[in-house]
């Protein structure tokens, strides 16, 4: 916004109308498809990046803490991964809406490709929390709100992806897809929620609250590098999935029987 | 087409708030029962069952902790700063048991008002930070106190 | 170094929690990659297949976005 304040009136809206025409070429197959072709190895790039000097910033320069000695260190990939998980299925649950509503084949597809990844992500939040709480707690696992919500979010993934394998047809599919997705969306709030509306094994949020983080700054920096690292490693997995799922579905498209990478003998 | 594009979306409007007013509601039925412990405030007014498997939960009052000379019996108090309960437990401690830090202890309440734990389990805060400058944070607390 | 290996003490748990990580990362990475070079193969012997039966009137039907 800001940048472009300074700029007369005709230039603004052109940039708009170019940003515009932009999204709404993207949910084209065909341009997503080229588009993200392009994009995809520049996007593994930046993941490769962001990951090095974050697990360098996290592992190695950082700080042990006063509390919990170098086993704090599991909270770089634990955070970023929950943070992950909450995320996807909240793409997951808009591409949901877009397509009940608007029927866009590409909001569909994302919402197909998402699933697995944002699966993955909860698995991890999960696992890397058992290693965590293990040795500060003194437990693996306990039944709090936060723990067990986020065990709702894994099996709603599952669910979600099950139901869109059951179903054979395409448009049906989507929509079961959507609604689930839609009524597994309240979680998301009650996941972020839950250590301040009971009271939970699990502590409260450090980074993501309305005062300052509580967390040192030389750990607050490699936190938010992994995060970043693990957005744009979704960025970069889920446009390869879209990619994959676009050439089983439209493999009747002329499109996709003109594409050089087809042709190539 | 343009009608029923409009009404869809009415309808998945009318879905989400559905969805969001029956989950409320139920939470708010099972509020209570959400809640991984009693505190000691709850603990003193008579809400925590007797003999009964419960978890409660506060901070290892300061100066409470005494071990047992043989064994591994350990009697200490949590407090949530208002009440307090007195926990007794045999077995190991976690990493971060220590005076001052938030504890969950699963276990019964006995007739005597004592709790007898089988598991303590660690709850540790959201701060995270180098020692040193939890040590400078401690000694500002303590200069602010004596001024 | 192998104090950072020890972790603190907390080596198992630290370097088992990045080990998994990093290993449901990389075979999602590898199975996308695969999978994009499956479609790609099933979709050149489609089209051998169309070209073998071609001349006599098939014609795929355009989807639409």
């Amino acid at each position: 916004m800001a940048a472009t304040d300074g700029l007369p009136e005709q230039n603004r809206e052109d940039i708009y109308r170019h940003m515009w025409n932009f999204f709404h070429r993207l949910g084209s197959p065909v341009y997503f498809y080229r588009w993200a072709g392009k994009a995809i190895p520049w996007c593994w790039g930046v993941t490769a990046l962001l990951l090095l000097s974050g697990l360098y910033l996290g592992l190695v320069v950082a700080p042990t803490d006063y509390q919990q000695g170098d086993s704090y260190r599991i909270i770089f990939i634990h955070v970023p991964s929950a943070w992950m998980s909450m995320f996807i299925y909240v793409v997951i649950a808009v591409c949901g809406f877009i397509t009940l509503v608007w029927r866009m084949k590409m909001a569909d597809v994302m919402a197909r490709a998402s699933a697995p990844i944002g699966a993955m992500f909860t698995f991890t939040a999960l696992v890397t929390g058992s290693l965590w709480g293990k040795p500060m707690w003194g437990t693996w696992w306990i039944w709090d709100a936060r723990l067990t919500s986020e065990l709702v979010l894994l099996f709603l993934y599952l669910g979600y992806m099950a139901l869109l394998s059951a179903i054979e047809d395409r448009k049906m599919a989507a929509r079961a897809g959507a609604i689930l997705a839609l009524v597994g969306v309240i979680n998301i709030p009650i996941i972020h929620y839950s250590v301040d509306w009971w009271n939970t094994l699990h502590q409260g949020s450090t980074v993501t609250k309305f005062s300052k983080p509580s967390i040192d700054i030389s750990m607050l920096i490699p936190l938010l590098l992994m995060a970043l690292a693990f957005q744009l490693y979704y960025f970069s997995a889920v446009m390869m999935r879209a990619r994959s799922t676009l050439l089983i579905q439209e493999r009747r498209a002329h499109w996709v029987r003109e594409l050089p990478e087809v042709n190539a003998p | 087409m343009r009608a029923k594009r409009k009404r869809r979306l009415i309808l998945s409007g009318l879905l989400l708030v559905g969805i969001g007013t029956a989950v409320t509601l139920t939470l708010l039925a099972l509020n209570k029962n959400i809640n991984l412990f009693y505190t000691p405030t709850q603990v003193e007014a008579g809400e925590a069952p007797v003999n009964q498997s419960i978890r409660v939960g506060g901070l290892v009052e300061k100066g409470s902790v005494s071990r047992d000379k043989k064994g591994l019996t350990v009697r200490f108090k949590v407090t949530d700063t208002a009440r307090t309960v007195a926990i007794e437990y045999t077995g190991i401690l976690p990493d971060l048991f220590r005076e001052g830090q938030g504890i969950v202890a699963q276990g019964r309440l006995n007739e005597r008002g004592v709790f007898i734990a089988d598991t303590v389990l660690a709850k540790h805060d959201e701060n995270y930070m180098p020692p040193e400058v939890a040590d400078a944070l401690q000694t500002a607390k303590a200069m602010r106190v004596t001024k | 170094m192998s104090e950072f290996f020890r972790m603190g003490g907390y080596a198992f748990y630290v370097w088992t929690s990045y080990g998994v990580v990093a290993l449901v990362m990389t075979i999602e990475v590898i199975h996308n990659v695969l999978q994009q070079r499956r479609e790609i193969r099933n979709l050149k012997r489609q089209l051998a297949h169309l070209k073998a039966a071609g001349s006599n009137g098939e014609h795929p039907h355009e989807s639409k976005t």
